[in-house]
């Protein structure tokens, strides 16, 4: 077969390693907490000591079991953990306590968009529990390396899908979805910045049509969902080049190097590690019955799918509107907080994806990064509903308030930003206009009614934009009319 | 027969360095173990059911509650070399 000509198809499988939120690490009652001082947050259980036990957390259990049930995965009924073998600096036991044959969840699925309405399934293979390793920091001045065990022991889920993926955009989607998911949840940050959600990717391309996988490469070190966009579509060209030419891809793990946006070899097949994985035997098996799992489901609070249902149905939005809000939870409970309190939801909705999104997106953060009153926030639409903000006055309310932290009426009064309404100070700005523009107030008379717009302008203009420019239009027409 | 590059991998997973005199010894030893351990293969367990603990124990589990951390100076006492509040080690590069 001429390969010059041949199409190849891409095959993407994603591993996603989640930190859960508990207040204590997966087998001992150290803080799981992210920042603070180095080797503050260590006991003789996580920094490996002889003759410690590690005791599992109930709640890293049950919120490993909210993880698979949300991705639509079976939940073993006996759970076992196993010891992964390796020496590495940032693991003090030498070992790493790991799920291998039993792992907590395994086949389930997330649907991905992927266009005209058309969803993908992309199946996930298993979800397990393990323990995080401490953190290495690599100093480059000295010849040395310092190790911070905070982190070790931090619980975290494994979600790995079947190579589903044929393209990286789609990688990307199903990162994005699966985010959001596991945010709807409240088990996790999934705050790829510190690191409490990472993303492994295994890439392979094949001649289209055939069945067999091609040789893949493992790819690490990607820190945003955009890398890992980078970081598959760099490989995948990569394998194309190298097949195309003759040559054999050799199954590596490649490090994504965001500076130079390429991969480097961090090892080869042949220094890959034997993990000699057994059963743990410093852990009981765990055995979840039925009902305890039914009563978890039950418990799961609305998946991102069903609220966006919901907010189209019982709050009358577009899809496209109810999308924006549901893609960020913050978002969708301050909007249904501001539902409670204001009837007009369409119009809360506008101002949320509308000047909020604007001011959230100048400053590059998220709702949950700001401290905004669900108060302040419909103090500010009241006041252009009752003519006190223009709504340009509101979109600098808005930012006043985001900024300084004060309350919306404090705003308005210290920035003297409410309308002028009051006839009398009009008049005397009205009089003005008409004064110094003849020209166009004899148009006026003589029937160009459209003019009168110029002379609002000038009038708004005068007063620095804080007239009402409606009042203002009829007080004009009253006069001239 | 075990290879001698087995007993060499053996080693290094267990970080022990070996004198090349050593070998042949460890290889007929470690042969030794594994036909000991092989004796489990001619027993009959069709009816005994897979177990991955000794123990009749089931769900040992801690609630999700704070407890007092070692200090970091404590922590730190049981490093060969500490910097900056870490633990020192050789450069490790990935």
């Amino acid at each position: 077969m001429n390969q010059l000509k041949q199409e190849f198809e891409t095959v993407i499988g994603l591993e996603v390693h989640l930190q859960l939120n508990t207040a204590t690490k997966i087998f001992c009652g150290c803080a799981n907490v992210f920042g603070d001082d180095p080797n503050t947050n260590t006991c003789p259980v996580c920094l490996g000591l002889p003759g410690t036990l590690p005791v599992l957390n109930k709640q890293a259990l049950f919120s490993s079991i909210k993880i698979g049930l949300a991705l639509n995965c079976q939940i073993n009924p006996y759970i076992k953990f196993d010891r992964k073998n390796y020496y590495y600096p940032d693991l003090p036991k030498g070992y790493q306590i790991s799920q291998f044959d039993l792992p907590v969840a395994w086949d389930g699925h997330i649907d991905i968009s992927v266009g005209n309405g058309q969803k993908k399934t992309i199946r996930i293979k298993r979800a397990h529990m393990e323990e995080d390793a401490g953190k290495l920091i690599h100093d480059n001045n000295a010849d040395c390396s310092l190790v911070d065990y905070n982190r070790t022991g931090t619980p975290l889920m494994e979600i790995v899908t079947e190579p589903d993926l044929r393209f990286s955009q789609e990688a990307y989607d199903y990162l994005h979805i699966l985010k959001l998911t596991l945010q709807y949840l409240n088990i996790s940050d999934c705050d790829m910045e510190k690191g409490s959600l990472r993303c492994d990717a295994n890439i392979s391309i094949r001649p289209k049509g055939q069945t067999t996988l091609g040789t893949k490469t493992e790819l690490k070190n990607m820190n945003s969902f955009k890398a890992v966009k980078a970081a598959l579509e760099y490989e995948e060209k990569r394998h194309r080049k190298v097949i195309l030419d003759g040559g054999q891809i050799s199954q590596e793990t490649l490090l994504w190097d965001e500076n130079r946006q390429r991969t480097l070899t961090m090892r080869t097949k042949e220094d890959a590690h034997d993990y000699r994985y057994f059963s743990e035997p410093d852990l009981v098996p765990f055995v979840v019955d039925e009902k305890a799992i039914q009563d978890i489901k039950n418990s799961l609070p609305e998946n991102p799918d069903e609220k966006l249902e919901r907010f189209i149905r019982d709050y009358e939005l577009s899809s496209y509107d109810a999308g924006i809000l549901v893609a960020d939870l913050s978002l969708a409970n301050f909007f249904e907080d501001c539902a409670k309190m204001y009837p007009d939801t369409k119009k809360i909705c506008n101002w949320i994806n509308g000047a909020l999104l604007q001011e959230l997106n100048a400053r590059k953060l998220n709702l949950k990064d700001i401290d905004l009153s669900v108060n302040d926030f419909i103090a500010i639409i009241k006041k252009v509903d009752g003519n006190i903000l223009s709504n340009l006055a509101a979109k600098d309310a808005l930012r006043y308030v985001i900024d300084t932290g004060k309350s919306t009426e404090e705003i308005i009064k210290e920035k003297g930003l409410a309308q002028v309404s009051d006839e009398g100070s009009l008049l005397v700005v009205i009089d003005e206009v008409i004064k110094e523009n003849e020209t166009v107030v004899q148009e006026i008379k003589s029937g160009k009614e459209s003019a009168i717009g110029f002379l609002i302008g000038q009038a708004m203009r005068k007063t620095k934009g804080k007239a009402n420019p409606k009042k203002v239009g009829d007080l004009i027409k009253q006069k001239l009319l | 027969m075990l290879s001698e590059k087995q007993v060499q991998q053996i080693a290094s997973l267990a970080r022990i360095h070996l004198n090349p005199n050593d070998i042949s010894f460890l290889q007929k030893d470690l042969e030794k173990i594994l036909d000991y351990i092989d004796q489990l293969n001619n027993l009959d367990v069709k009816d005994i059911e897979p177990t991955s603990h000794v123990l009749p124990l089931k769900n040992v589990f801690r609630d999700d509650v704070l407890k007092e951390s070692l200090d970091q100076n404590t922590a730190l006492s049981i490093a060969v070399e500490k910097k900056n509040g870490s633990f020192k080690v050789p450069k490790i590069i990935e």
